[in-house]
């Protein structure tokens, strides 16, 4: 809630070093660009801004303030048992963090793509894909 | 007068899917598409258990009989909108139909010829013409919407050149759901020597259309959007302008011979039109949707919806937590946010409430521009909406308020 009401690292940089993505959802009005920068195999900063609903604002925020300092590995582990939580299978609790705020997803499946359009655009610049996906 | 309650009597979707989200369902998004009643499916569903033969082709008796039921059912369908029965042209819905009326209209385009359509159209009333004007070096102009949104008959005289050679505009916008004077239009544009085309997909299904008195040269529909089933719609066409027009698709069943030079000669409208096995099932679905729509009666449809909007309209100024962005539309289609809430959470709100709307920019992304907003929510109405669905909308719109209320049904 609070991360929706304000939201954190929601600015835009044009630092050339900040690897962009853009994320346009096929299925609602989600339309958000990650930009991260990632050096030595860490994730230094994130930062996203674009047009976005609560669910998908709130979980982008959560994201850009957990994944900084982590190495990609780290931040993979996240994802992937975030991704469990949000399908309804068992998942390491401790590594969520705040995002565990969105477990109720798996009861509302119409919003798994706002509680992950953030998270799939990190997932896509972490390996190196900078094209837009949705 | 109509009686909602009744009606749904003849709708499945009302007996097996009774609620949504464990309350009572509303279902308000009929500009998308329609509930089915059971006379429309067992229509659809007698082509498959009575007639199952192909069209056109056969010497058997079989055969005979679904050529005869697929005709009637054209015929049916023209009368639904006063135009003759070589005329309609059946077609996958409104889209096809629009896109079929572009790329046949395309040759007659010279470079520097202009298609005038509005800021307010359906993606199915631009896109064809956007490839059509660049593959033919034309372009698209648009017709200024008041401050409202509405198409005057002003500024229609403004937006219209001498370079104008077709007009396209729907006679409903899927969105702001304003009707368009399409007569006094089509009058002035044929006075300019243009064609006038009409995407008629929102107001076919709640308004009494007749092509002759609106005397326009094309029109296009979707059977879903009407009580029909989906991936059946109409193309209507001038006769005589059909003979001109090349058809879009080619294929079986729509010419009359070819050699190996490539000289084809097509058959006559509106078969021209239907290459390949047409949609049988549809059609004869289609017709039966005409046949219950007349049989509550057009005029009796609209006043119904006119009524539930009122009283939408009505219940949402009172709560005052809500924009609306269409307030003096003639449609059943209410545009709306709830005050600093994105629409989709909105939208996701009012389906935790049993309440089903769609959010988003509706096929219209032209539109938001020009509304100042990302999104919007748009609750649409029918012939099967009650008095009870509205107090449930408005009730719910009311309890999903300012500082993340809404956000309870997500998370909590």
């Amino acid at each position: 809630m609070d991360h929706y009401q304000s939201p954190r690292n929601k600015k835009e940089t044009d630092d050339p070093r900040y690897l962009t993505i853009h994320m346009k959802a096929s299925s609602c009005v989600d339309d958000i660009y990650v930009q991260i920068l990632y050096e030595n195999d860490i994730v230094v900063d994130c930062l996203w801004h674009g047009v976005s609903c609560a669910i998908s604002t709130a979980s982008t925020s959560i994201m850009s303030e957990m994944v900084k300092g982590k190495t990609k590995k780290e931040v993979e582990y996240i994802m992937d048992n975030y991704n469990k939580m949000l399908q309804d299978q068992p998942f390491d609790e401790e590594a969520l963090g705040e995002a565990i705020a969105f477990i109720n997803t798996n009861k509302q499946p119409s919003r798994i793509g706002c509680a992950t359009i953030g998270w799939r655009g990190l997932k896509n610049l972490l390996e190196g894909k900078t094209e837009e996906g949705e | 007068m109509i009686n909602a309650k009744k009606i749904r009597e003849d709708f499945p979707m009302y007996k097996n899917v009774p609620t949504m989200s464990n309350q009572p369902l509303v279902y308000f998004d009929n500009a998308a598409t329609t509930f089915k009643p059971q006379q429309v499916i067992d229509a659809a569903d007698e082509y498959y258990r009575f007639f199952c033969a192909n069209s056109h082709r056969g010497d058997y008796e079989l055969a005979h009989t679904v050529d005869v039921k697929y005709e009637e059912a054209r015929a049916r369908v023209a009368k639904f909108i006063n135009a003759e029965t070589n005329e309609v042209a059946f077609t996958s819905g409104a889209s096809m139909s629009l896109n079929s009326i572009a790329y046949g209209l395309a040759p007659m385009l010279e470079e520097g010829d202009e298609i005038l359509l509005s800021e307010a159209e359906h993606a199915s009333n631009v896109l064809p013409w956007f490839s059509v004007a660049d593959q033919r070096r034309a372009k698209v102009t648009y017709i200024p919407l008041t401050k409202e949104g509405r198409i005057t008959v002003e500024n229609f005289k403004k937006a219209i050149t001498p370079h104008t050679k077709i007009v396209s505009l729907a006679q409903v916008t899927n969105v702001l759901g304003y009707v368009v004077d399409i007569k006094t239009l089509a009058k002035i544009a044929h006075e300019h020597g243009c064609l006038f085309v009409v995407d008629a997909a929102q107001s076919v299904p709640h308004m009494k259309v007749d092509v002759k008195d609106l005397d326009c040269d094309f029109l296009a529909f979707s059977g879903h959007k009407m009580l029909g089933p989906t991936g059946i719609g109409v193309m209507f066409g001038k006769y005589e302008l059909l003979k001109k027009m090349k058809p879009l698709m080619s294929g079986g069943g729509m010419s009359s011979r070819f050699d190996t030079c490539g000289d084809i000669a097509y058959k006559i409208p509106p078969i021209k039109f239907e290459a390949g096995t047409q949609n049988l099932s549809g059609a004869l679905g289609l017709a039966a949707a005409c046949d219950y729509l007349d049989s509550i009666g057009m005029d009796n449809i609209r006043e119904h919806e006119t009524k539930l909007r009122k009283m939408m309209i009505d219940g949402l100024k009172k709560i005052g937590n809500v924009t609306v962005y269409n307030e003096g539309a003639e449609s059943g289609i209410v545009t709306f946010n709830i005050n600093n809430v994105f629409a989709q959470d909105a939208a996701s709100y009012l389906s935790y409430k049993g309440i089903a709307v769609r959010s988003g920019n509706h096929c219209a992304q032209i539109l938001l521009s020009f509304l100042g907003t990302d999104a919007t929510v748009r609750a649409s109405l029918y012939l099967y909406n009650t008095e009870e669905d509205v107090r449930q909308f408005v009730e719910a719109c009311a309890s999903c308020g300012e500082g993340g209320n809404f956000l309870d049904a997500f998370f909590n």
